[in-house]
């Protein structure tokens, strides 16, 4: 039955990934049409986490695909605290197609049933969300660095449609990045250090090493930025590569087994 | 009470006819008072901008209204009178109300959506002398035009070479506040998106001109410093703008000259805005990291997308303002049978009183709560017989055939005939 939930919130997210590519034609209707989209999804997939959190003895998202749904609706989540202002909907671009690919993922490898349930305890629960909350932060920060690139190309091609998009400013952009970088590091800390103290930990395996390194890597962006004035088109390489690292190498670690 | 419309503007007649009957605001509320003051107390309000003078009355007397709107008009013409009568509008009621939605929501101006109107709209009505009517019309066309603005981007996009250099500035920068600006070369055009961009909280800091004196002079109205084009190296290391318009034959920051100043901003920000022809800016700084930079040409560009985009905005905008519009309309038809309404309760209520006087002496032998009760009851029988019927006649004025329910009403329920007889 709660299978069933994940069809809307796929209609709704995946309307919205259109209306926002439609939206680059400067009307402004689409991006509210793609903001509803992103709402009523992200509703019917609050309801579907929910039945999944009711239906199960333990933590529901302790596989792969179920860590790739709450990971979805985190990255949502985290959109929609600024997506719902008119000038930060474009930033849904980058977002959405993003989070219909991580459901789609989710929903083939089983991830959206309440029949899987892996009865961990409160400790791994606490640390996995910490955890996606944090990656889905900085899934957020790459997509508006993405978004940052985008608009920085097109005002340095003096592209005139890009004033009618009613995009955030370059500044604006790069600052919500930071942000939600930063936020992801603070969230990380503190799913490693849940893992650290609640989990049984035997040695430093793959898994281990990556997200540590992937901390590593955005806590040296975040410190080369204030201290050394990464900013700008590097500062949001910086932030794309991450993403791009976090995206491949950590299901490699995580889920091969 | 009736509305009436006379005016003229841009649409039709040329600018020596417009400024014949153009005032000023003061002049306006005076004129406002000394047409509401006159034995017929009309409502009046002037309205006076560059691009028209309208003159909007509203009395009970329906006959004088018109001629009085367009005899004032005439009237500031002076001798030029007679031209001005082909080209000047006359409209009523809800043309006029309508009409003055648009002119609020910046549709009828020269630059749709532009943004000045709504506030000389919102000066001429309380400078004027508003009754009843056009207090409403007012404060409906002031609503109207924000609507339009906030609903539309009728009003958001560039409509000028300067408001373009500043919305390009706020796209890097979001909020001007404090940013710091360089001018280069002490032209009008460089003066005045430096005045565009210091409205919105920008400073400028430095105005570099070949010869010192125009810089003084420039730099002491912008508050700022003066310095020969010597100088223009070393302060792009704090500038965030820098708006260049000399009359120099050839390029004034080349590429060569100023990128070491520009690298050692790590990719901060930099918009350069270049106003002169030929170009002062070399092309190549658009290639640093952080570096944006944009010619004139660029910039009318962007004014003329951002005219077509208002133009497509205006669709929208038309509609929210036939909305208000049909708002006002449902609301003066609905004048004209306020007054059945209201003979009707007074004629229940009076048959109620005379009904609990008759029976006063039976009424009297009961407890004081009880008699309240009795009072509060009747009291709510007849509110409640009449809210539908007032309800569906409020509603069936705004039809064409409505005066004629406020007609039946007064006939069924005999309004009125008890004066006559």
């Amino acid at each position: 039955m709660a299978e069933l939930l994940v069809l809307p919130v796929l209609i709704g997210y995946g309307e919205a990934a259109v209306a926002y590519a439609g939206e680059l034609r400067g009307s402004g209707r689409y991006g509210r049409i793609g903001i509803w989209g992103v709402r009523i999804g992200w509703l019917a997939q609050t309801a579907l986490l929910g039945v999944q959190a009711l239906s199960a003895d333990g933590f529901p998202w302790g596989t792969w695909a179920g860590a790739l749904n709450l990971l979805s609706w985190l990255i949502v989540s985290a959109y929609l605290i600024w997506g719902c202002k008119p000038r930060y909907r474009l930033v849904g671009l980058a977002v959405m197609p993003v989070a219909v690919g991580l459901l789609l993922l989710a929903w083939a490898g089983g991830g959206t049933g309440v029949e899987e349930s892996d009865g961990d305890g409160w400790a791994l629960a606490v640390h996995a969300a910490l955890m996606l909350a944090g990656f889905a932060s900085l899934l957020v920060a790459a997509a508006t660095a993405f978004l940052y690139l985008y608009e920085d190309r097109g005002l340095s091609r003096r592209d005139t449609r890009l004033l009618r998009l009613r995009l955030p400013s370059l500044e604006g952009l790069e600052r919500l990045s930071a942000r939600a970088a930063l936020a992801g590091l603070f969230l990380l800390s503190g799913g490693i250090l849940v893992g650290l103290a609640g989990l049984d930990v035997d040695g430093l395996d793959a898994a281990m090493t990556v997200t540590v390194a992937i901390w590593a890597f955005y806590g040296l962006a975040l410190l080369l930025r204030r201290e050394a004035g990464l900013q700008g088109r590097r500062f949001a390489w910086t932030l794309v590569a991450g993403a791009v690292l976090v995206a491949i190498v950590l299901p490699l670690t995580h889920f091969a087994a | 009470m009736r509305l009436a419309l006379a005016g003229v503007s841009h649409h039709q007649a040329p600018l020596e006819l417009r400024e014949r009957v153009a005032v000023d605001l003061e002049t306006a509320g005076a004129l406002a008072h000394e047409l509401s003051s006159a034995a017929a107390r009309h409502e009046t309000v002037v309205l006076s901008t560059c691009n028209r003078t309208e003159l909007y009355l509203a009395s009970e007397d329906e006959a004088a209204l018109a001629e009085l709107a367009d005899r004032a008009l005439l009237s500031l013409a002076g001798p030029a009178a007679e031209s001005l009568a082909p080209v000047a509008y006359r409209l009523a009621d809800e043309s006029a109300a309508l009409h003055l939605f648009r002119v609020a929501a910046g549709l009828d101006s020269m630059v749709p959506g532009e943004g000045e109107i709504l506030g000389q709209v919102r000066d001429a009505y309380e400078a004027g002398a508003p009754g009843p009517l056009l207090d409403r019309v007012f404060r409906m066309a002031l609503h109207a035009g924000r609507r339009a603005r906030v609903e539309t981007a009728i009003g958001e996009s560039p409509a000028s070479i300067p408001a373009a250099a500043a919305a390009l500035a706020q796209q890097v920068f979001e909020r001007l506040d404090g940013r710091r600006v360089v001018l280069v070369g002490a032209g009008r055009m460089s003066e005045l998106t430096a005045r565009n961009l210091r409205s919105r909280g920008a400073i400028v800091t430095v105005v570099l001109n070949r010869t010192l004196e125009r810089a003084e002079a420039l730099a002491r109205e912008l508050e700022a410093r003066a310095a020969t084009l010597d100088g223009l190296a070393g302060t792009l290391a704090d500038a965030d703008v820098v708006v260049s318009s000399t009359s120099a034959p050839g390029l004034v920051l080349v590429a060569d000259d100023v990128s070491a100043s520009v690298r050692a901003r790590r990719g901060r920000p930099l918009l350069f805005v270049d106003l002169a022809v030929p170009r002062d800016v070399d092309p190549a700084l658009a290639a640093l990291d952080g570096c944006f930079v944009y010619d004139l040409d660029d910039l009318e560009a962007i004014v003329s997308s951002s005219l077509a985009g208002r133009r497509s905005e205006a669709v929208e905008a038309e509609r929210i303002v036939t909305e208000e519009a049909e708002r006002f309309r449902a609301w003066q038809a609905s004048l004209a049978v306020v007054p059945a309404i209201a003979s009707l309760r007074a004629r229940a209520e009076e048959i109620r009183s005379a009904e609990l006087a008759r029976i006063e002496a039976r009424l009297g032998r009961l407890p004081e709560g009880d008699r309240d009760v009795v009072d509060t009851v009747t009291a709510q029988i007849v509110n409640k017989l009449l809210h539908l019927p007032t309800v569906r006649m409020k509603e069936a004025a705004v039809t064409p055939d409505g005066v004629l329910y406020a007609d039946v009403v007064r006939h069924l329920f005999g309004l009125g005939e008890e004066s006559e007889t």
